[in-house]
């Protein structure tokens, strides 16, 4: 079975350490905070400028002068601080951020992404995904292995326009956990109940499979 | 006015000067923090022709948004957009210029901008489209792209508190742009929620010193919520 959102974000939840700063992007990355797991510190940024975002707030908490990146109304965590746009970027650009998660449309063997943009679509704009993934050594992309025509999101080549070139070296899809290293897809894990076979079938990059690749626990 | 004191009585003396293809620089992340009354000041007055900088463009009715319908706005340059229907049908016929930029390297030319820094190198966009005519560079092996910073003949600002000084205080995530944006204007004017008498501010709770600021308007505010999300 292919893995839902929640799961997806389960297994995202392992990739965290004690003490790490990580940013969640919009979507299922913003899921992984439920899952952090009991007795861990981790601390999220988000790039509007906090570090350390609490839960969305009560009725009688909401604030218009608190919001996170995907413009949510949202409380702080205990520790927390508030710094401008400048500063924000400063973090993430600099390599301060220890783990980032954010989706995207397609990524390739080179490690290249393409997240923002379908050409002949309505252009929405970056945000702030390339500086995300020109900043941040540690990324998790959380996608979909391929479109619901089965044509794969896993590729040679990104066919839409990049957002960051070579700077991917972890994916996690519905169906595998693959890294991306000498130009190649390595299938790492796959989810419960789907084949190799399946994965490699739905893999249009080049992918390696070394021995038996397990299964995901969740 | 006199001295340091930046404080003007109206909003129609704080945008004075403001003319048809200027470039205004405005702070504030989606409708959070942005200087509303300034905005509607603009509309007001009917300035056309604008070059908009601001990490948004508000929506239909409210923020930067309102500035559509007359087109005021000639083009916007900007991260993300589009959370309104007037803009995507001006973006779609090409009435509208919009210029995307990564977030980071928005904040940062508007920083490098008011810090007198006429561009700088960041791995931000390199192999995208935004290196398209920008000149490249290796250091230590990493490839950069050399992006310009931006001033604008206007600066738009709202800040929570400030002293007559022109000395601000930003409350919560309301900060985000508008610290640099403060800093990148010939003329730049802030809207805030209370103004104090100088020596009433700690000097080391200041966030933008009052050297950047040249007027000071004291508004009321709808703050109104894009995403209202309340936990279950």
């Amino acid at each position: 079975m292919a893995l839902s959102r929640e799961q997806l974000a389960q297994r995202v939840a392992q990739e965290l350490q004690d003490g790490y700063y990580v940013n969640l992007g919009i979507g299922i990355p913003t899921l992984v905070a439920n899952y952090v797991p009991e007795g861990m510190e981790v601390m999220l940024q988000s790039e509007n400028g906090l570090l350390g975002m609490g839960q969305f707030p009560t009725e009688d908490e909401i604030d218009a002068d608190l919001i996170n990146a995907g413009k949510q109304t949202v409380t702080m965590a205990k520790g927390a601080s508030i710094f401008d746009s400048a500063e924000s970027f400063a973090m993430i650009r600099g390599g301060h951020v220890d783990l980032t998660v954010l989706g995207a449309f397609e990524v390739d063997v080179n490690g290249n992404i393409a997240s923002y943009m379908i050409p002949g679509k309505l252009i929405k704009g970056m945000g702030g995904a390339m500086d995300l993934v020109a900043g941040a050594d540690n990324i998790i992309v959380t996608m979909t292995h391929a479109s619901k025509h089965g044509v794969s999101k896993l590729l040679t080549n990104c066919t839409l326009p990049l957002t960051g070139k070579g700077c991917i070296k972890k994916v996690l899809t519905d169906l595998a956990f693959i890294e991306i290293k000498n130009g190649k897809f390595y299938l790492l894990e796959r989810a419960p109940g789907v084949s190799v076979e399946e994965i490699i079938s739905l893999t249009e990059g080049e992918l390696v499979v070394e021995g038996d690749v397990p299964e995901m626990r969740l | 006015m006199a001295g340091f004191d930046k404080v003007v009585s109206s909003y129609e003396e704080a945008m004075e000067g403001l003319e048809d293809n200027m470039t205004v620089i405005a702070g504030g992340f989606g409708l959070c923090g942005i200087p509303e009354n300034l905005i509607s000041e603009i509309k007001r007055k009917g300035t056309k022709g604008l070059t908009v900088v601001s990490n948004n463009c508000g929506v239909d009715d409210f923020g930067l948004g309102i500035l559509l319908p007359d087109r005021q706005i000639k083009k916007i340059i900007a991260s993300y957009v589009g959370e309104n229907a007037e803009f995507e049908r001006q973006m779609m016929n090409g009435e509208l210029d919009v210029e995307l930029t990564p977030q980071g390297t928005l904040a940062e030319k508007m920083r490098a901008g008011g810090a007198g820094i006429p561009a700088f190198f960041t791995a931000t966009g390199y192999g995208t489209p935004v290196a398209e005519g920008k000149e490249e560079r290796e250091f230590n092996g990493r490839h950069y792209i050399l992006e310009p910073a931006i001033t604008g003949d206007f600066a738009i600002v709202k800040a929570w508190k400030a002293d007559r000084y022109g000395n601000l205080v930003f409350r919560k995530t309301a900060r985000n742009f508008n610290p640099m944006a403060a800093t990148a204007g010939k003329i730049t004017v802030v809207e805030v929620e209370e103004i104090v008498e100088p020596g009433e501010l700690d000097p080391d709770q200041i966030h933008t010193p009052g050297i950047y600021v040249n007027r000071l308007v004291l508004g009321t505010f709808e703050k109104r919520i894009e995403q209202r999300t309340i936990r279950s």
